[in-house]
This record gives C-alpha cells, structure tokens and sequence, in this order.
C-alpha cells in the first residue's frame, strides 16, 4: 500500500470586521468590498462601514471616554508602551501585509510604527508639563493652566496603511481624548490587525474605534455629528470633500485639524514633535484662591 | 355584548370568580406576539410623525427622594418647551410629581395647557392604611392636580383579597372627584391605577389586576411605579392593552394605558405606538388614552426628532440633563 500526498491544506482565512467599542462587529449595513493588494491580486473582503456603524463608534467613544481621560496620564502610556510591544510582537504579520499593501522596506515600517508609539507613550505624562503653566499672577490667587483632553476625536486616517494610522491615533489617545477612526480604504488590513493588537493590549473598548470604508462616505458624518468634540482631516486628500468637513464641523464648533499639504512640521509622516498631541487638547486656565 | 358589570363586586367571592373566569394568558404567545409587533420598521415621514405623537404622550417625570422646588420647575419649563430652540416641538402631555411638590407644578405650569399628575396612596409600596391613602390623595387634589397616579395593594391582590383592592380604587376614585378645591379644577381629578406588573409575577395576574381597576373606575391603567424592574415590558403592555380593548367591547367606556419605568429610546416609544395600534386599535393613539412614563426617552425623542429636522447626529450635550 503506497503512501498517499496528504491534501493541499487549506488556510483559515480571516475575516475582517470593524472594530467598535472593544468588540469586533460586523457592518450594520452588511456591506463588505474586495480588498486587492497593489499587484491587483484578491486579498480579503473587508467591512464598508455605514453611517450607522460611525454613529456606533461615536456612542461608543463616547462611553469611554470618562474613564480614559479619567485615567492617570502614567497608567495611559503604560498602555500605550503595551501596544507598542504587542504590535512588536506581530511584526512578521505586519510586514507581510504591509508588503502585499507595496510599502516599500515593510519590516523599517513596522518598526518605526513601534518607535512612534513609544514616542508618544513618553510623552503621556510629560506634556502637561509643557503645554501647560503656572501664571504668575497679583493678588492672592495660584493660577494655573492645564491641558485637558478635547472629547472624541473623528480621525480619518493617511493612505499608509500602519505608520500613518498610528501616527495619528497615538496622539489623539495618549492625552486622554477618545476616537473614531477612518482606515486607509485602500490598504484597511494593516488597520484591522491594528484593531487585534488594541483587543489584547490593555487598552478599554471604545478608546479607538476602527472603522474601513470609503472615507468620502463616512467623514461627513463624523463631522456633522454634535457629539464629537473633534475632527482630524489629515488622511483627506480630497480638497472639496476637505472643505465640506470643516464646514459641517464649525456647526458645533469642533476643533479642527487639516495639515496644510506644504507644512512638513504638521505632516504626520515628519518627526513626531508635540504638534499632534497640543492639537487636541484644551488649555483651562483655574484661579485658586491662596491662604491669607 | 355590552354586559353589566354591577354585581360583580358585591362580594370577594363573586369578584373572585369573575376575575379567575377571565381567559388565561399564553405567556409564550404574548412573548411572541410582542415581539414580532416590535420588529416593524417605521421611517421618514411615519417616523416623524410618530417621534411628534410620542412626545405628546409623555409623562415627564420626577419621582425622586431629593426632588426640589427648583427641580420640578425646570422640569416643567422643559415640558412646555422640549426643545428651547425648535418652536415646533409639541409640548408634553403631563408632569409627575409627589404630591407636596404639585403645588409648584401647578404654578409653573398655569395656562400652559399641561396637565399636572401627582403620585399618591403612599407611593411607591402603597402599605399604608386607606384613611392614609385617601388624606394623600386629598392633598394632591386640593393642590390642583390634574392626574392622581395611584398604586394598587399588591399584598392584598395576591393574598387573593380583591374586594380590598376594588375598595380601595373606588374610595380613591371618590377622593379624587370629591376634594376640587381649586378653581377650574372643579370636575376633579383622572385616576390613574398603577399595577406595578413586576410584583404580580403573571400575565394572567395582570390581566385580573386591569379589569379590576378598569370596573372600580380608574380612568388609566399603568404598568409600573418605576421603581421595581422588569417595568414596562412590551408583553405586559400588550396584554393590558388587550384589557383596555375588551372592556370597551364589553361596557362602552375607553380606559387608558400607561407604560411607565424601562422605555428609553425611541425605538421603544415607537414600537409601543406600534403595539397600541395593532392591539387596542388607533382609537388609543392619543393623549387621553396613551401615555408614556418616562423622562430620559424624551432626550432621546428630541436627538432624533433633531436629526431628522437637520440631517446630522444630535448629541446630548445640547439638551437639558434630568
């Protein structure tokens, strides 16, 4: 009796959803679409989120947001340095699909996604050092000025599928805001494995809300909705769709942040200063009365 | 087949088999039923429409230990006004109040055409002595309530005394025509017999519990206090609905329905409207015979009612916390 060739195994493949309030639903719409990598080759279907799904992530956000921005700015870079280990820890998946996605030197990506990530983490109990002050003021008042997080945060993420996605979550989370997130449509697998590495890394549901679909969707709705605090325009090349999202915004004044495209020292891909993380926080100036 | 209902309750023992001669409720049945009623979808114009008529019917409600003087009137500022900034929106149909505080209401409230209910007959538990329930009563009325919310003994229904309950409602009943002192409130007051449904552990309880308010004379049957869960359970609801329906079948007289601890959501105001409709009829789809009692569902009301008027997603920062 000769030995038979065991079957081709087949490979268990992943299906990617989007990544809400901690926990991984499908869209509301049931909607997916094809994602090919840069060849033109079929890689994975991938959830095309709705208006609902960015109503979702916002009540979600929402929710979380007390006991993040609750949370000691220490205990919030811990978190983050965990999410720069965690992602560390996938870096051979991270550079495959980054590769598939035709980033060029996958693997210096990834790494340079970990060394932004423990970038920001170092700055979590810091910058309330930096941005912040105490006024010498007359009279017998301390008076001092402290940076607090802005709210939720609506972020539509750059085209790069890992090392624009973190650079800009990194700052809005690590000052204790809360957000929304608008994947690369393009390239949303990087984003979703992301979302994997947030599940397992500490973080509390609805901190980042992830979601892939079409931004031109998806983004007017983060910025007409009234209960986000805050809107992140660096991922949209689209000057008009652009322009509609700060119009929508100023409706309830939200802060607004849209690099122009020729300042390096706003584009998320130069040196990581502090720009990114000031850009979301709110100065509150208190005046307290001193013993007489 | 109008009946007469007269000698129903000359004594415990006629008022017993008439109450345990109702049809049984198939728990499984109304479980199904009401569920299935909550799966329909109501959009656009219909739901415009219907987040408009849920507004009308709710009860804007404080029923709290630290309720204050300034707490009820923001309150009813707020039930002439839902939403400061859209004129458009319809006022509510009632606040409720405990009683000491009806007099505040009332004045807040003089003209605007809402009406004020108050809580009585040692509200929440109603363990209390009748002299007790009716002196309550009486000093809600004589404040100038337009509503009395009262609550049924659920010791005595249980314990299978039900002349005690029927006695109780009707003496109530009596109190709150009787007292009228303020002017134009001569006529008295509607009563209101809440059931609270989550102590009478069965559906067929429930429906016992509602023809015997309905024959003592409430003018309203209401699920629950608020202050024991479950509270208003779309089955509970449907089945009392089906009550209400009956009894005009059998006697002429509408008796209103009111839902009350539980509803947050528009969804869940919606899907009551739905129920109301297809169990009792659109006859019920009223104020004066539906009511919905609850106050955190009115934000939500206002967000989607909101949304709809601007196309973008309210958020509860601009309307008024309670």
């Amino acid at each position: 009796m000769s030995r038979t060739e065991s079957p081709a195994r087949l490979a268990v493949r992943k299906t990617y959803k989007l990544y809400i309030g901690g926990a991984f639903p499908r869209s509301e719409s049931g909607r997916s679409y094809a994602v090919t990598s840069s060849k033109g080759e079929f890689l994975a279907n991938a959830s095309r989120a709705s208006r609902k799904d960015a109503r979702d992530a916002v009540a979600a956000a929402r929710k979380a947001f007390g006991g993040w921005s609750g949370a000691t700015p220490y205990n919030r870079g811990q978190i983050l340095y965990r999410i720069a280990e965690m992602l560390e820890g996938r870096r051979a998946q991270f550079a495959a699909e980054l590769a598939d996605a035709g980033t060029k030197r996958p693997g210096d990506v990834v790494d340079a996604a970990v060394d932004r990530l423990v970038w920001y983490a170092g700055w979590s109990d810091k910058i309330a050092a930096v941005a912040g002050s105490a006024n010498p003021v007359a009279g017998p008042y301390f008076n001092i000025s402290s940076p607090e997080p802005t709210g939720v945060v609506a972020v539509v993420a750059p085209d790069d599928p890992l090392l624009g996605l973190v650079s800009v979550v990194a700052p809005v989370i690590v000052t204790g805001n809360t957000c929304v997130v608008v994947a690369s449509e393009r390239a949303p697998l990087p984003a979703v494995t992301l979302a994997e590495v947030l599940a397992t890394s500490d973080l509390p549901g609805g901190v980042v809300n992830i979601l892939t679909g079409s931004a031109k969707e998806i983004a007017p709705w983060l910025a007409g909705h009234m209960d986000v605090n805050a809107l992140d325009l660096t991922g949209v090349s689209d000057p008009g769709l652009a322009v509609a999202c700060e119009e929508a915004a100023a409706e309830n004044l939200k802060r607004v942040l849209r690099p122009a495209p020729a300042d390096r020292a706003d584009d998320w891909a130069a040196d990581p200063g502090t720009r990114r993380l000031t850009a979301f926080l709110e100065t509150k100036t208190v005046w307290h009365p001193t013993g007489i | 087949m109008t009946t007469s209902f007269a000698d129903v309750a000359s004594s415990n023992v006629a008022l017993r088999t008439f109450l345990h001669g109702l049809p049984g409720v198939d728990r499984v049945g109304a479980d199904q039923r009401a569920a299935m009623l909550g799966t329909r979808s109501v959009k656009t114009t219909a739901k415009a429409e219907a987040i408009d008529l849920a507004i009308r019917m709710v009860d804007l409600t404080t029923l709290e230990g630290a309720d204050t003087p300034g707490k009820v009137r923001a309150m009813c500022a707020k039930a002439v006004h839902p939403d400061p900034a859209d004129p458009a929106v319809p006022k509510v149909a009632a606040v409720c109040v405990y009683p000491d505080l009806v007099a505040q209401a009332v004045g807040a409230l003089a003209g605007s055409g809402v009406k004020v209910a108050s809580v009585a007959t040692a509200f929440p538990s109603g363990r209390s002595s009748l002299d007790v329930k009716v002196a309550d009563t009486r000093l809600a009325v004589e404040a100038g309530a337009d509503e009395i919310d009262m609550v049924i003994d659920r010791g005595a229904f249980l314990s299978g005394d039900y002349v005690k309950v029927f006695e109780e409602i009707t003496a109530i009943k009596e109190a709150c025509g009787r007292a009228g002192g303020a002017p134009g409130k001569e006529h008295g007051a509607h009563l209101k017999v809440i059931l609270e449904t989550g102590e009478l552990a069965t559906y067929d309880n429930v429906r016992r519990a509602s023809w015997l308010a309905m024959l003592a004379g409430g003018d309203f049957i209401k699920t629950s206090t608020g202050k024991v869960q479950p509270a208003a359970t779309f089955p509970v609801t449907m089945v009392m609905l089906e009550a209400v329906r009956d009894f005009l079948a059998a006697t002429g007289r509408a008796v209103g329905v009111k839902p009350a601890g539980g509803i947050r959501t528009t969804k869940d105001a919606i899907k009551m409207l739905v129920l109301v409709n297809e169990v009792a009829g659109d006859g019920w789809l009223t104020p004066d015979l539906f009511r919905l009692g609850a106050s955190s569902v009115l934000n939500d009301l206002l967000m989607q009612r909101q949304k709809m008027a601007t196309g973008r997603y309210a958020g509860p920062d601009y309307f008024t916390l309670d």
